[in-house]
């Protein structure tokens, strides 16, 4: 799908949804529950994260099973020098770009001489064994995980141990890192990138070297996910070995896929239906019955099918329905 | 005489014990149309599957240009000046027939490591692409999503894609494969327009079109080459007679 | 040398690898034949121990229960290919993935709804329970051995259906060129349906199996699963004979890997070293392996002709 242009209706939801995402702060200010300000900043962070993984899934058709392994190597960068008491922030967020960075060209040298299902093993078993990995070293916690108790220290700059601004960073990230996947997709490298996902051979015979391509979208997209996963080592303030585990990166695709792959809001919209669905839907079964809220997964497993039977393109492909196509 | 540009020499290849490439040595000269016939399963595709890159031959040599090509990756041909057509097509269906053009005109127009310019705007890319969709005539369809046009669409698209990487040698494999009788006509009235700027090799099993525009052949069965020659020599030799063309008239 | 310590863990290596090798060989065939990546493969290998389980003290009898449990699980396996599985051969693995994840939401919570949140043990009659004497004071646990015999059975009947009968032979056929049997006149839907209803009777029996010694639990098989794909992409999707190979020799080299290599690790660094990284190794052992396999062999170990 092709439809990088933000043309009506879908701009001006995607807008208001913005709007909405903005106001949030104020809103839970003037109400007073912070519950809303932490569901919203998760989903700002998993969002960033789906985005970066929307890139090489949706646009590259590259489905990479281990991609919440730089959700790790983020959240660790900052976790790590943490544990030491290094609250440098520049170090922090340089050390998860830069490590996923690494981590990226190098396990993507072997998993991209690999296709289709094999990528996706492949993919997973490297995720699962930075996990493993990760579980061994009881220094950084192992698999009771880290605490830290200092957010990222970016001097005057900003003071993150303020929550909403916080938020109000990772929503900029978040509207930045979109801008970012929309000028790469529309540039001659976002060409090549989709060339390949349509027809490899193709490609390769008109004298593109896909694999170098591929590698150089592979680690943009992991940079941009483990700063994410930075951000999300602030948020949460506790960091684990389970944030990579390979249902954690099933989530990511399901975020990916269930908003719409090769779509610029769709992760967006696929990260606020992962979190989001879970309270409504309880907060539906337990206005039905009481207790009943415990079996929400039944109706958000209904709903996923449905989605998947009867929604091409996913939630964001919901918004053309109003036009003709 | 022109100087050749493909050499071919001994090209082998086999599949589980069957040779499907057979010892087979040709060239191409600069300029001319080489025509390739032969009857289906003689192992034309494969032939230009090991000139393009996609397949590995067993033994053999390919020079093109005077540089050993045997072992180098497609991408690095086609660099090199060497285009090819599929006989099934091959585009990116979920591209317009504009961005599939301009895909080719991109892989000459240095590194693609460019991140921020918007390609399907950039003049260096639009204007060559749709030269090529002129000259194939499906300028008026640059906007159309690929997989929503015609076959014969497809296969004029196929010959643009070639065309725009402004190449030395096309490769055609059976560039009219599924056409009616008028889109035919129209490929072969294209391919003629060619003739003389544009050096090519050219997999066909349309007669009318092959002699009409070929200035030599070559006859390939079971992978083996039988014979090398004009079309009238072709036309006059009777191990080709026997073998393909049939005991009536050619 | 610990014999005992030997015996045992080849025992339940061997034990572990059949058990995988009835999850991974549906499996195999419904990637293979279908092309379909079916995650909730996990859930009927739960669903054939909660009925095993229920049916075991209805009964009475765990032989009997298992007996019908095998045609109720095939029968839920049948279900959900017509209403679910059936609408999306022709579709992304990403929707797959997404369908068949949605699958296993319902199928966990459904269970839970039916029987509960907490587990179930099935009871094992008493021949079953005990070990068998062996030699050197070694003994082997009765119904572990029980499981390697039944499983190397179906995996015999497995391989004479597929080679010796029609339907095994379109089978084979479907696994090496799909677009073929269709072509040929073999009727897909009844092919694919049938298929499909013997992969969820075999995840079903793996289930039953295990039940008994791990008690049958809300999304046991989801973390089976990842371990029953990472069989089939070693032994080559499509081929039964290479699930089975690749099966025994996971399960042996993840049990064995777990109790042996400290003492491995301890030969060539020092103590601490070794009971620090071994549990890290000894957990990622089987992806190691995978990894090197594909490296060397990426259509896996006996791909099915054609692939």
């Amino acid at each position: 799908m092709n439809l990088v242009s933000l043309s009506a209706p879908r701009f001006w939801v995607y807008l208001a949804l913005l709007v909405l995402f903005a106001l949030v702060p104020p809103i839970t200010q003037w109400i007073d529950n912070s519950y809303y300000l932490d569901i919203a900043n998760r989903l700002v962070v998993l969002a960033i994260a789906a985005v970066s993984l929307n890139l090489i899934l949706g646009y590259g058709g590259m489905i990479s099973f281990g991609h919440a392994a730089y959700i790790g190597i983020g959240a660790y960068a900052v976790g790590i020098p943490a544990h030491y008491d290094i609250d440098n922030g520049f170090l922090q967020f340089a050390i998860a770009i830069g490590a996923s960075a690494a981590f990226a060209l190098v396990s993507g040298m072997i998993c991209l001489r690999t296709r289709g299902v094999n990528f996706i093993m492949i993919t997973m078993a490297v995720s699962m064994m930075v996990f493993y990995g990760f579980v061994s070293i009881e220094e950084y916690g192992g698999d009771d995980g880290l605490t830290i108790y200092y957010r990222s220290n970016f001097g005057s700059l900003i003071d993150l141990s303020d929550d909403v601004t916080l938020y109000y960073l990772c929503l900029a990230s978040l509207v930045v890192a979109v801008f970012i996947v929309y000028r790469i997709i529309n540039s001659r490298f976002g060409m090549v990138i989709q060339g390949a996902k349509g027809n490899e051979a193709r490609m390769q015979s008109l004298g593109f070297n896909t694999y170098r391509y591929k590698l150089a979208c592979y680690v943009i997209s992991a940079s941009m996910c483990g700063f994410a996963g930075a951000l999300m080592g602030n948020d949460t303030g506790f960091i684990s070995p389970e944030m990579m585990d390979w249902t954690r990166s099933g989530e990511l695709i399901f975020m990916v896929v269930f908003g719409g792959t090769g779509s610029l809001g769709g992760p967006v919209l696929g990260a606020g239906a992962f979190l989001l669905l879970e309270p409504v839907l309880e907060g539906l079964l337990n206005a039905i019955k009481e207790g009943a809220e415990v079996y929400w997964h039944i109706p958000f497993g209904i709903i996923l099918i449905c989605a998947v039977l009867f929604l091409r393109g996913g939630l964001d492909g919901l918004l053309d329905w109003r036009r003709k196509r | 005489m022109a100087g050749v540009i493909l050499e071919v020499t001994d090209l082998y290849k086999s599949f589980g014990g069957v040779a499907a490439t057979d010892h087979v040595s040709l060239d191409v000269r600069e300029g001319e149309v080489h025509a390739i016939i032969g009857p289906n399963g003689a192992g034309k595709t494969t032939l230009i599957s090991q000139l393009s890159g996609s397949l590995r031959p067993d033994g053999g040599r390919v020079v093109f240009r005077g540089t050993d090509i045997t072992r180098m990756p497609p991408h690095k041909r086609a660099l090199g000046g060497l285009a090819r057509s599929f006989q099934i097509t091959s585009i990116v269906h979920e591209m317009t027939i504009r961005d599939n053009v301009a895909l080719s005109v991109q892989a000459h127009a240095g590194h693609s490591y460019r991140f921020w310019g918007n390609a399907r705007k950039a003049k260096k890319l639009t204007e060559p692409a749709m030269e090529a969709l002129a000259q194939v005539g499906l300028a008026e369809k640059a906007g159309e999503l690929a997989r929503n046009v015609s076959h014969g669409e497809h296969r004029q698209l196929e010959i643009a894609m070639a065309l725009a990487a402004n190449p030395t040698l096309l490769l055609l494999d059976e560039p009219m494969a599924g056409m009616g009788p008028e889109e035919s006509v129209r490929m072969v009235e294209i391919l003629s327009g060619l003739k003389g700027s544009k050096s090519m090799l050219l997999i066909e099993h349309d007669m009318d079109a092959v002699f009409s525009l070929a200035d030599r052949i070559t006859v390939l069965v079971y992978g083996k080459v039988i014979a090398t020659g004009t079309p009238d020599e072709i036309r006059a030799n009777d191990d080709v007679r026997k073998a393909y063309l049939g005991d009536e008239d050619g | 040398m610990d014999w005992t310590l030997l015996t045992t863990q080849v025992i339940n290596g061997l034990q572990f690898g059949v058990l995988l090798f009835l999850l991974a060989a549906g499996l195999t065939l419904i990637f293979g034949i279908m092309d379909f990546v079916n995650l909730a493969h996990g859930s009927l290998y739960m669903v054939g121990a909660y009925f095993c389980a229920t049916l075991t003290y209805w009964t009475g009898s765990f032989i009997l229960a298992v007996l019908l449990a095998i045609p109720a699980t095939a029968a839920v396996g049948f279900v959900v290919e017509i209403v679910v599985v059936r609408q999306l051969y022709r579709r992304d693995h990403l929707d797959h993935v997404l369908a068949t994840f949605g699958l296993i939401l319902v199928f966990n919570s459904v269970t839970q709804l039916i029987w509960g949140p907490d587990g179930f043990i099935v009871p094992l009659p008493k021949w079953l329970q005990g070990r068998i004497p062996l030699f050197d004071g070694i003994e082997l646990p009765t119904y572990r051995v029980a499981i390697i015999l039944v499983g190397l059975a179906i995996a015999a009947g497995l391989y004479l259906v597929v080679t010796h009968t029609r339907l095994g032979m379109r089978i084979r056929a479907g696994a090496s060129n799909r677009d073929m049997i269709g072509a040929l006149g073999v009727d897909i839907n009844l092919l694919f349906t049938l298929v499909f209803a013997i992969g969820a009777a075999l995840a079903g029996i793996a289930g039953m199996m295990i039940a008994p010694i791990n008690a049958a639990s809300i999304g046991m098989g989801d973390g089976q699963v990842i371990v029953a794909f990472v069989v089939i992409v070693i032994g080559g999707i499509g081929s039964i004979r290479g699930a089975f190979v690749a099966a025994i020799l996971v399960g042996l080299i993840d049990t064995m890997g777990r109790s042996y290599l400290d003492s491995l690790f301890k030969l060539v660094m020092s103590s601490q070293n070794a009971e620090t990284s071994a549990p890290a190794v000894a957990n990622m052992l089987i992806y190691i392996i995978m990894v090197a396999i594909l490296a060397i062999r990426p259509q896996g170990l006996f791909p099915p002709k054609g692939r």
